[in-house]
């Protein structure tokens, strides 16, 4: 509690008492009406003299019929009405309420605040072979800053010394920890768990990835929802309406009665006015949908998905078509040998020496990917002469073997000849001595999770899933099959991309919303033109993630199946909200106008309603999946 | 020109109508409120005096919510 909600409670607990000293005294020793009026206002100025100044000032700043004006009218008309006890118990329980719902927004704050509390609090920087605590702000990029085990990584960096294991669960959802080793890019916002390591900053705080979520994520709540418009239009009617009703069943009735030639009774037709407006209070759908939001899209963040905006959690729901890009997003994006296919008089292994060894000098992701598959640490002494043929291949010397790798072309210059063609991604041919040794195929891998994402996907309702892709169609194909995709489109330039997304908005029903998936600068473009956009995070170039709405931190696609999960129960603790707030305040505005809901239905049907509608709005950051 | 500030204010209709009340000033291009991060963005017209401008706002805040209050 803070020591304003700690104020208002014990000014609730000393009034509660004074009142019950003042009514049982009253009931003892019988005094005048003027005497209990003066002994109740005691009581009442403890619990109401703050919602008096309020009501006082809202009026002088023409503010009229905001809560506090309410009850203002609503316990000073009891009480000149002479219903002393209840004027003070309304305010009583006023108070109460109000400060039972701040304390439940207070605790549905931090609960949020928690879940994202991965904001470096310092950054350890060594002056004079001492280490210091300094503001992140102040770091500048290239600083030297050490991490040690159990502290948070301040901002992304290269390790230059010290190896470790990295906790980024709070970044992606993903529970197992990363190693990194020196030359290791680390992002800030992990937790450094094992060994101490010094890191050379590569970017400013504020432009580090754990500034750009929280960033994000802070700012989701401020793009509003179809559901939010909703109720702020609904409002816009709904408060004037009521405010007229209220008018109207304070003169109305009597106005009909004294013409009937009836007594008027405007005492009780004020009475049930006041109770109208005090039930008519719209906070309980003001609060309770940003904050279901709110909590759905803190839940998506810890699960590694960051959410831009309640709209597009909300559009998520209603996801029908799915369109993904290939490379880097069904696939892993990086070349790994996928096939060996040696000659007779060479095996495997050293079919892949003689590669890895020929190609050792290029940096080029193909040499890459064979000094990975090779997997030892390469001799440089035992190869010599290298020389790159462009558009050919590489001619090396290798234990004194002059080796050939390169693709058909360079084969045919040599007048070596291939066996087996093969077609699958980027072939190596090699040859060694003059005698043709096999081929190595390297091509892009398959998420392991890609296949299970586009069965999920269909479980969820999605129509039909697409891959778009530039490369061959053989390939695409391949991958397509092999995950499960819909339909496929190859050949594809980044233009084209775009006008396949637009045929498909087109075709797609109005209340169907198509997700694009992708992860690099060319996906841009139809990022920002799908419904929705969402960027791999980790593997993702900036400015699709720039353009994207969804942002999958661990570049899971079977993450997305689980975005829709999280929207759709979501949406239903919003309907849910909408639905309860609305039917409660409606009973009870009609229960009022007849006069048989009173003040104390009033009070409930304002802060009860409210509080309910808030507790049932935080269990979005708590849905299990 | 973009800043934020934290805010205090008690209900989520008084945090609207602050909202509201700061995009009426003077010098405001546009402002968003959130109640959940008691953050408010303003966004300031070109050559708006900033301190002067949120002096204003935080007076015209006031008029429509008494409770509140932005951190300048």
């Amino acid at each position: 509690m803070t020591t304003k909600q700690k104020k208002v409670l014990y000014r609730i607990i000393i009034a509660a008492v004074l009142v019950v000293l003042v009514s049982v005294s009253c009931s003892v020793w019988k005094f005048s009406a003027w005497m209990e009026a003066l002994l109740y206002l005691v009581p009442y100025f403890v619990i109401g003299y703050d919602i008096l100044k309020k009501a006082g000032k809202g009026i002088l700043n023409r503010q009229i019929f905001d809560e506090n004006f309410l009850m203002a009218v609503a316990t000073v008309g009891a009480m000149l009405l002479g219903d002393f006890k209840e004027g003070v118990a309304v305010m009583l329980f006023y108070q109460i309420g109000e400060l039972f719902q701040s304390c439940a927004v207070g605790k549905s704050r931090k609960n949020i605040a928690a879940l994202m509390d991965i904001r470096p609090d310092y950054a350890n920087i060594l002056v004079d072979g001492q280490l210091q605590q300094v503001d992140p702000d102040d770091v500048e990029i290239g600083t030297e800053i050490v991490i040690n085990p159990g502290e948070k990584v301040p901002i992304d960096g290269v390790i230059t010394e010290g190896s470790t294991t990295l906790n980024t669960s709070a970044l992606t959802g993903e529970s197992v920890p990363r190693e990194a080793q020196c030359g290791d890019e680390v992002i800030s916002g992990c937790i450094n768990m094992t060994g101490a390591i010094h890191l050379k900053t590569t970017k400013e705080f504020g432009d580090s990835t754990v500034s750009k979520i929280l960033d994000l994520v802070e700012n989701s709540s401020m793009k509003k929802s179809r559901s939010e418009n909703f109720i702020t239009k609904f409002a816009r009617y709904y408060t004037p309406a009521v405010c007229y009703s209220a008018l109207a069943l304070a003169l109305l009735p009597p106005a009909v009665r004294l013409l009937l030639g009836m007594t008027p009774e405007f005492q009780t037709w004020v009475i049930r006015a006041l109770t109208f407006l005090v039930i008519s209070c719209p906070c309980a759908l003001v609060i309770s949908i940003p904050l279901s939001f709110f909590g759905g899209i803190g839940c998506a963040s810890t699960n590694g998905i960051l959410v831009k905006g309640s709209n597009y959690l909300e559009a998520l729901a209603d996801a029908k078509y799915i369109v993904f890009d290939k490379t880097g997003t069904l696939t892993k994006g990086v070349f790994e040998v996928s096939g060996i296919y040696p000659e007779k008089g060479f095996d495997e292994k050293s079919l892949l020496y003689y590669a890895a060894y020929a190609e050792s000098a290029s940096s080029h992701p193909i040499s890459q990917s064979l000094k990975n598959a090779y997997g030892e640490k390469l001799d440089l002494e035992r190869v010599n002469q290298i020389e790159e043929i462009a558009g050919h291949g590489v001619k090396a010397v290798v234990d004194g073997n002059a080796v050939y790798a390169g693709n058909s072309k360079l084969m045919k210059q040599n007048s070596l000849s291939i066996s087996q063609e093969h077609d699958e991604g980027t072939v190596v041919y090699v040859a060694v001595e003059h005698e043709y040794a096999g081929c190595i195929t390297i091509s892009d891998v398959v998420k392991p999770t890609s296949q299970k994402a586009i069965t999920e996907l269909k479980k969820n309702g999605i129509r039909q899933t697409v891959m778009l892709t530039g490369d061959t169609k053989k390939t695409a194909e391949k991958v397509a099959a092999e995950v499960g995709v819909d339909v496929v489109r190859s050949d594809l330039l980044p233009a084209d991309k775009v006008f396949e997304v637009e045929q498909l908005l087109e075709q797609k029903g109005k209340k169907e919303n198509l997700a694009f998936v992708g992860d690099g600068i060319n996906d841009a473009p139809v990022l920002s033109r799908a419904d929705i956009g969402i960027a791999m995070g980790a593997l993702g170039s900036d400015a699709a993630i720039e353009a994207a709405d969804v942002v999958l931190m661990d570049d899971d696609p079977a993450k997305i199946a689980l975005a829709m999960k999280i929207s759709r129960r979501t949406l239903h603790i919003v309907r849910e909200n909408i639905v309860f707030a609305l039917t409660v305040k409606l009973l009870c505005l009609a229960l009022g106008a007849l006069g048989i809901a009173n003040m104390w239905a009033a009070i409930f049907a304002d802060v009860g309603v409210m509080v309910i509608a808030v507790l049932n709005a935080t269990r979005a950051l708590r849905i299990r999946l | 020109m973009k800043k934020t500030y934290k805010v205090e204010v008690d209900c989520a209709n008084c945090a609207a109508k602050m909202e509201e009340a700061v995009k009426a000033t003077q010098g405001v291009k546009d402002a968003t409120l959130s109640f959940m991060t008691l953050k408010l963005k303003v966004e300031f017209e070109d050559g708006a005096d900033v301190d002067a401008v949120m002096q204003q706002a935080l007076k015209n805040c006031k008029k429509v919510e008494d409770d509140c209050e932005i951190f300048l």
